[in-house]
């Protein structure tokens, strides 16, 4: 009978050591190097951009640069913090985030409890409607007319309310009360007097920190990282997020110039690229530095998504 | 009578429930099924000021749709939509899974989580940083891709932002790039589930790693990976547009244009709005088509559906 111990050794039941033992230290290996690949491809970039955007411009232009800054450099930066534009997009970023993770959390939670109950008489119907919508849809044309047609075009309001409900968290956080939300709990209650308003925010609520935690983490990133919504249904340049002066700054070299002196061209020409580096870490460190933090909640997130969805 | 009054009754006595479902369904009729009605106008001769309802019955009523299928523009995004979704399946689809069952083979499980952690990070970065951070990397002059390239082969910088050339593998290097970590969290999460009992006696039995990955893990995930597979074939036809117009430049529009990108461009800058609709339907409507012979293939062969 081979012992738990043996496992890992790769004994068979009689004891002897089976060809097994070194195909598993090759195959190991081979996935040591595999692992370190990813790791590599993932994080160089990054380091690289972040590096990049603390050194003198003149190395990066040359392609000199590899792993740190040979010459460090602040000039980016110090461009970047007189750039109005990018900081009104930030909190602009910051105010739609809040907001929006707000009214999402206000309208996803309490419809995924009422669905999670057994005794709601419409649930079919109404989760059918929900669902059906993650397979077809009328696409951007018709939802930019009504968005027209309802006066929130260039407004906050277009930039919350399209995105406001996920199905696809809206099922996560059903799923969440389906399994977490014992009946006995919701029958003792009654016993006592309490109905369902009561119910939810005296007891639910109390109880659901962790798949609030992970709807403000997968709301509050989609939020953050919009973009085409941005484009379709915004005009002001001042209202912006920041994803889109991203884009205007990096992908199609459109920045507001703020002077035409010969030195000035020369030095932003020079800047044009360092800019480039400085805006990405900027726009990305937030969440970047945030989500390691979060992380226990995330996979919480998607786990639960995965068992039930 | 009775059976009316009775259901009236249990909604009522479901009330509050209702109130709570209220915003969540004010929302969803607001902006997805009057968008869906707004589907309309496709057949229509859409007036701003007339409306949805009030812009008259274009004649035929197929008239968009025979003019975008009379242009070339039709045949190229179509194919283009088609060539990038199936290439971006085809190979993203595996590697997620691939990492996951390799992941799952490092013992220390401090090392797994870091190397799990770090994998995802990309997700959180926007589809905009991504894409800057990619044409940043591949720069000719100060891109480090381009300066390991020259350094080592001695030609001129590849020029990999303005040739289309580049355009179909660079979207999928960085779909693969940015969704590999995110997506394995599924497999990882169904891997993890798998008793040990199985590994035991797969060992017992002198089977080395390689094959219990062939033997145990690969089956118990094709389920979860199905089930995966399906969604997204589901979408298919509506390929993150988001990413391929943030690629787009005048240099690759020949692969780059796929049938969202076309939709935004006709409806929403150049206003032709019924147009922009139909085409627009056509796009989800073959999506939804392919989605429900994907769900009936796999429903009867491998008894998996999502409906």
């Amino acid at each position: 009978m081979a012992k738990r111990g043996n496992r890992a050794e790769g004994l068979s039941a009689a004891g002897m050591r089976v060809k097994g033992s070194l195909s598993d230290k090759i195959f190991d290996m081979v996935n040591f190097f595999i692992m370190l690949a990813v790791l590599i491809c993932i994080a160089y970039p990054l380091w690289f951009v972040l590096v990049a955007s603390f050194t003198d411009p003149e190395i990066v232009n040359r392609g000199k640069l590899l792993f740190y800054p040979t010459k460090p450099f602040l000039g980016g930066y110090q461009r970047i913090i007189n750039y109005p534009p990018l900081w009104t997009s930030y909190i602009n970023t910051i105010v739609y985030t809040v907001v929006g993770t707000l009214v999402s959390l206000a309208t996803t939670i309490p419809c995924a409890y009422a669905l999670s109950r057994k005794d709601m008489k419409g649930r079919r119907p109404m989760m059918f409607l929900f669902t059906f919508s993650m397979f077809f849809s009328g696409g951007i044309i018709p939802l930019y007319i009504i968005i027209q047609n309802l006066g929130i075009y260039n407004s906050i309001w277009a930039m919350v309310l399209p995105p406001a409900v996920s199905v696809y968290n809206l099922i996560v956080c059903r799923s969440f009360f389906d399994s977490s939300i014992p009946l006995e709990l919701l029958e003792a209650s009654k016993l006592d007097g309490c109905n369902d308003f009561g119910f939810f925010f005296r007891i639910v609520l109390p109880l659901s920190s962790t798949i609030i935690a992970v709807m403000i983490l997968f709301y509050g990133t989609a939020m953050w990282n919009q973009f085409m919504n941005a484009l379709m249904f915004m005009e002001n340049q001042n209202k912006m997020p920041l994803q889109v002066i991203l884009r205007n700054l990096i992908l199609i070299n459109q920045a507001s110039n703020l002077s035409t002196d010969a030195s000035e061209v020369i030095m932003r020409q020079k800047l044009a690229e360092q800019l480039k580096y400085a805006v990405i870490v900027v726009s990305a460190l937030p969440l970047l530095v945030a989500y390691p933090f979060l992380q226990k909640y995330f996979t919480k997130g998607v786990m639960i998504g995965a068992v039930k969805g | 009578m009775n059976k009316k009054r009775r259901m009236l009754g249990t909604l009522a006595h479901n009330w509050q429930l209702w109130v709570m479902l209220l915003p969540a369904l004010a929302w969803l009729v607001v902006f997805v099924y009057a968008p869906m009605y707004g589907l309309v106008i496709a057949f229509k001769d859409f007036k701003p000021r007339a409306g949805i309802t009030g812009s008259p019955w274009v004649t035929p009523l197929l008239k968009h749709f025979a003019q975008f299928f009379s242009t070339n523009i039709a045949r190229n995004t179509v194919v283009n939509t088609l060539i990038l979704s199936l290439l971006t399946i085809l190979i993203s689809f595996p590697v997620p899974i691939i990492f996951a069952i390799l992941l799952n083979q490092i013992k220390r499980s401090r090392i797994r989580r870091t190397i799990q952690t770090i994998s995802y990070a990309p997700y959180f970065i926007s589809t905009v940083v991504v894409i800057s951070i990619m044409n940043v990397i591949l720069a000719p002059g100060s891109g480090f891709v381009n300066t390991i390239y020259t350094t080592i082969t001695g030609n001129s910088p590849l020029l990999f932002t303005s040739r289309p050339e580049y355009f179909r593998p660079l979207y999928v290097i960085s779909n693969i790039w940015q969704s590999m970590g995110f997506s394995a969290i599924i497999y990882i999460a169904a891997l993890t589930g798998i008793s040990p009992d199985y590994y035991e006696a797969a060992t017992v039995d002198g089977a080395n790693k390689f094959k219990r990955i062939l033997y145990i893990d690969i089956p118990l995930i094709m389920p979860t990976a199905i089930i995966m597979f399906i969604l997204a074939i589901g979408n298919i036809m509506t390929v993150g547009y988001e990413k391929v117009y943030l690629m787009q430049n005048g240099m690759n529009t020949v692969v780059s244009e796929i049938i969202s990108t076309y939709v935004f461009k006709s409806g929403l800058q150049n206003a032709q709005y019924s147009f922009a609709t139909a085409v627009g339907l056509f796009n989800s409507g073959v999506n939804f088509i392919i989605l429900l012979i994907c769900n009936m293939v796999a429903k009867r062969t491998a008894d998996i559906s999502i409906f």
